[in-house]
């Protein structure tokens, strides 16, 4: 078994993207802003898929609750959903083209808050406004770039 | 390869018990009493973490002070003194009209309400979820913040403190669709229930029977009735009014004063506890 190298620099990235979750930012760009940790999660996923899974997703999911104030549980148990979705199909979507990836992730990540839209439905009675698939939307924008840079960084730092 | 392969057979295993966990979360967050505690400690763990992301625009709006033009900032201090003044002005007639208040009170003896201090407190983190319209405050027990303490800014009502860490503290905003508050309005002293709806900028009020008389335009001011949010300050302003013989209520909505998508800096009200009457009486002639 050889020795986990460059688990720091998983957990930084999504540290990263966890700050990137609540940093302050205008009214208007709010409601677009994409699924950080989940994009990093489903990158690291889709890259090794024997260190990054389920498990990590729902700890993961259970900051992002403590941090954006949903109830508690919510966002863990939408993770672990979407990231057992992708940890079956991760040999697929590495064929896949950058492209490719995004319009599928993309219809992961508007699950994830149609996911979100219904428990919170279930919880608190909120109600659904086309604007909260925004973030899947965005999320697909930013996907080539993120995935471009993670994987240099992966390459760079050797981890495996 | 072998690896994966073994890894993907328990891959569903793996998901059965991320779910549960969830579902065990979820259900101890939203039925039981417990969680508050809970919720508590986790988000004064998580206080570093806000200073951090906020950092970023704290730095920024730094900057953009220190580089102002002596010009720009004498305008302002200028204009802050100018709006020192007529607020001062009007305050004196407050301390008077207040006085006045007091004893006729006392005529009455109905009981007497003491002021509300007043705690000034930055906002940390605004969450951005839909679902959670909360604020994450820069004071916390340390400062004497309590729970379920009301928040108001320059406008009107804010919100109320849900969970207090000895250096943060976190508020519902009146916006989040799980908080409602009790107002009366203005004109005509109808009482009613105001409902957050998960936006920025409309809130529904609630029971309103087609006979009701409201118009639009009407102010909303909290009525003291919840037994959270002292009588008198500014809610919302209804802004559209719409009767459906079909509906059991009529459906109304309005507009908050206060600006809950850019709020900065929040008043936290405390200490208004219904005082005994006696003191109040040389205390109020004591004054000139």
């Amino acid at each position: 078994m050889r020795k986990p190298q460059g688990l720091g620099f998983i957990y930084l990235s999504l540290l990263v993207a966890l700050l990137l979750t609540v940093m302050p930012m205008p009214q208007a760009v709010k409601l677009a802003r994409p699924d950080w940790a989940l994009l990093v999660l489903m990158y690291w996923t889709m890259a090794l898929p024997q260190r990054v899974g389920v498990i990590t997703a729902f700890f993961t999911g259970v900051i992002v609750d403590v941090l954006v104030g949903t109830v508690l549980g919510v966002n863990a148990l939408a993770f672990s959903v979407v990231m057992f979705v992708l940890a079956q199909h991760h040999l697929k979507m590495r064929n896949f083209g950058v492209l490719q990836q995004s319009l599928v992730l993309g219809i992961l990540l508007a699950f994830y808050q149609l996911q979100l839209f219904w428990l919170s439905h279930f919880l608190t009675g909120v109600n659904f406004r086309p604007q909260y698939l925004w973030p899947a939307l965005t999320g697909m924008l930013v996907w080539p770039w993120l995935f471009w840079l993670l994987r240099r960084y992966r390459r760079q730092l050797k981890i495996q | 390869m072998n690896q994966i392969y073994s890894r993907r057979s328990s891959l569903p295993l793996r998901l059965f018990l991320a779910v549960v966990c969830s579902a065990g979360l979820m259900f101890l967050d939203r039925y039981t009493d417990s969680s508050t505690q809970l919720r508590s400690y986790l988000s004064t763990a998580a206080t570093p973490f806000f200073y951090v992301a906020s950092l970023p625009q704290t730095l920024f709006s730094g900057a953009s002070e220190q580089f102002m033009s002596q010009q720009e900032m004498l305008e302002q201090n200028a204009r802050l003194k100018e709006t020192l003044l007529k607020q001062n002005g009007q305050l004196q007639l407050l301390r008077f009209l207040q006085q006045e208040n007091e004893k006729l009170r006392a005529l009455l003896s109905s009981t007497a309400v003491v002021e509300d201090k007043l705690l000034v407190a930055d906002v940390l983190a605004v969450y951005s979820h839909p679902f959670s319209h909360q604020v994450m405050l820069n004071k916390g027990s340390n400062d004497g913040v309590t729970e379920f303490q009301p928040i108001i800014d320059e406008q009107g009502v804010v919100g109320q403190i849900v969970s207090v860490g000895p250096t943060s503290s976190r508020a519902l905003l009146i916006s989040d669709n799980t908080h409602a508050l009790s107002v009366r309005t203005e004109r005509t002293g109808v009482r009613a229930v105001v409902e957050g709806l998960g936006q920025w900028d409309v809130l529904r009020v609630m029971y309103l029977p087609h006979s009701t008389d409201i118009r639009e335009g009407d102010r909303l001011l909290t009525s003291g009735l919840d037994g959270r949010f002292p009588e008198g300050y500014p809610v919302a302003r209804v802004t559209m009014i719409s009767q459906d013989a079909n509906q059991p209520f009529m459906v109304v909505y309005a507009e908050p004063f206060a600006r809950l998508d850019r709020i900065r800096h929040v008043l936290l009200l405390s200490g208004r506890t219904v005082a005994p009457l006696a003191p109040m009486i040389p205390e109020a002639q004591e004054q000139p």
